[in-house]
């Protein structure tokens, strides 16, 4: 483990905890405004689970880092250009049906990525990838039987749901996109290339978004910047300034 | 408990000599503390009123994620946030049990929300109240849901079978609730001069809403008797609350924080604490949809079920057409 680049272990890390803490925060938005009760719990428990991971993720970048910060220092603490999560995860919830797009791509990716992790060089990260992805393949579970439901139900549903997909699809292929951290975690044999993920997700949305009756895309474009910090969504400003507000305005108190 | 002025239906408690013989089985029987269950004989105004009781108990559950919902987004650490969420999942989970309870009385839970949505059915008046800083959470933990153990552990002894085992499940959740509540509240008692003002502030604000959780006073409490008897009501409110109340101020004590009452004082006669009553003008104008909050909280439950319209109708066609074809294919 000498030789591995632990700035580029680190900026994984990051890349893996802001994801989970990012669409997390934006789940936990729908508290108490769910179309029906069972969703509330499901969508609670989504980002109950997606904040734990997130705890994990952030502890061990910490401890990588090595300057004395936690988990909770660099989620409350970190500036929009220091966050490293794929834009999708900080689009806005729209309707229900667009969140549920979002959870749905994103749990296919995770399930994919982490069904990889958990054969990493490094046990740290094999060891957080195989408590993850308990919760993820119940997550993609069940986003696949609510985009088929919404999908295949009422002309109204799967317009919605197939506008979904148009909104959120050009925030897919930044999930793929692979650069230097990434080469140096595949040489490391912490992380698989993210590029050589693509055939497996394409399989898992193929198959349920044809039994959702959508279309998928024919575009090719990408947005990307937030996977690298470039540019992120003026999005991840305004959840931040929600998010971190105590920590901001009351740097000297524990909680 | 979360249920407040529940109307008991019918004309108040009979007499052995009024009582049909079935009304008089019934009585022996719940005096004999057998449960009630689904499918057994009851008379029909214990079966309204136990409706009335558990709606507006369950209302309470899911109208209840609004005002912690309010501080998820701002939760101050991961954990912290964590522990919110868990705690909100479970009241939801807490609405479900308490629905299915009722429907085993022949009422559909969508009967029940319209009821809601439409104001014919109450939510407990406490969440009409805002939730204004982070202590808050910790104080509606230890407060709020400090009262609502204090009545629901002797519902676990309650007549109707299926009530009786939702409090039974509840009540665990709800005292690890309480001291998670209790936790949060602590740390910022223990913590820097503003965390102890948010923590002042909190208590403040919520100790009197917090007593009227309880309901009026025996002497206003009309209702009593006929749900006494029924045994869906253990206890009279001001025997809870005085209980609430002698519970709780130790714990204030223990904070470090000042006593929200005044009047708060030992009395060596009663063996009990004096206190200041709450307001009742107040109460009822809570009840009666004047409270801070009343207004957004129905309208943020109402656009939650309009907007949620289409998800439910295109999950409900979808589950159609998989049975038709499951059908089909027999």
């Amino acid at each position: 483990m000498a030789n591995v680049d632990q700035q580029a272990l680190f900026q994984f890390l990051l890349r893996m905890g802001d994801n989970t803490l990012v669409l997390g925060h934006r789940v936990s938005e729908w508290c108490g405004h769910a179309p029906v009760l069972e969703e509330d719990i499901a969508l609670a428990n989504t980002a109950l689970d997606l904040i734990g991971q997130t705890q994990f993720w952030l502890g061990l970048a910490g401890e990588v880092e090595g300057k004395g910060q936690d988990a909770d220092a660099l989620a409350f603490r970190r500036d929009v250009w220091d966050f490293r999560n794929f834009l999708i995860c900080e689009m806005p919830n729209g309707d229900f049906g667009q969140t549920l797009m979002r959870q749905f791509l994103f749990d296919a990716w995770a399930s994919v990525t982490l069904a990889h992790l958990q054969k990493s060089s490094d046990e740290r990260v094999a060891g957080i990838a195989a408590k993850a992805s308990k919760e993820v393949a119940y997550h993609l579970e069940r986003s696949s039987d609510t985009i088929v439901g919404l999908g295949d139900g009422t002309a109204e549903s799967h317009d919605r749901m197939q506008a979904a997909l148009e909104y959120l699809w050009p925030y897919v292929g930044e999930m793929f996109a692979s650069d230097d951290v990434d080469a140096n975690m595949v040489a490391a044999g912490i992380a698989t290339d993210p590029a050589g993920l693509r055939g497996e997700f394409d399989a898992i949305i193929t198959r349920v978004l044809t039994q959702a009756t959508l279309n998928i895309p024919q575009s090719t474009f990408a947005h990307k910047g937030g996977r690298d910090g470039s540019i992120h969504t003026e999005h991840l400003g305004h959840l931040l300034t929600s998010m971190q507000w105590l920590q901001r305005v009351y740097p000297d108190a524990s909680w | 408990m979360y249920a407040q002025m529940v109307k008991s239906a019918g004309t108040g408690v009979k007499s052995r000599e009024e009582m049909t013989d079935q009304e008089r089985d019934f009585q022996d029987k719940i005096d004999a503390d057998i449960k009630i269950e689904p499918r057994d004989w009851m008379p029909d105004d214990y079966r309204a009123t136990l409706i009335r009781q558990m709606g507006q108990h369950a209302h309470s559950e899911i109208v209840g994620q609004l005002p912690e919902g309010n501080w998820i987004t701002r939760a101050p650490t991961l954990e912290r946030k964590a522990i919110l969420l868990a705690k909100v999942q479970d009241e939801a989970g807490h609405g479900l049990y308490l629905y299915s309870a009722a429907e085993t009385l022949g009422v559909t839970r969508d009967e029940l929300t319209e009821m809601l949505l439409d104001g014919r059915m109450k939510y407990s008046s406490i969440f009409n109240y805002p939730t204004l800083n982070w202590a808050d959470i910790g104080a509606v933990g230890w407060l709020v849901d400090g009262a609502a153990i204090m009545n629901q552990v002797p519902l676990q002894r309650t007549s109707y079978g299926p009530y009786s085992r939702a409090m039974i499940r509840i009540c665990k959740e709800e005292s690890f609730h309480q001291r998670q509540g209790y936790d949060a509240i602590r740390k910022m008692a223990e913590g820097t001069v503003a965390q102890k003002k948010m923590a002042q502030d909190a208590l403040n604000r919520l100790w009197y809403p917090s007593l009227m959780m309880f309901g009026p006073s025996d002497k206003d409490s009309v209702h009593s008797a006929q749900s006494m008897a029924w045994k869906i009501k253990i206890n009279t409110n001001d025997e809870l609350r005085q209980k609430f109340v002698d519970q709780t101020v130790p714990q204030i004590k223990f904070l470090g924080l000042d006593l929200p009452d005044d009047a708060i004082v030992w009395n060596e006669e009663t063996s009990q604490h004096d206190y200041t009553d709450p307001d009742w003008n107040e109460f009822f104008d809570v009840i009666k949809g004047n409270g801070p909050c009343n207004v957004d909280r129905l309208a943020a439950r109402n656009k939650a079920w309009d907007d949620g319209a289409w998800v439910r109708e295109g999950l409900m066609v979808h589950a159609q057409k998989k049975a038709a074809a499951k059908l089909a294919a027999e």
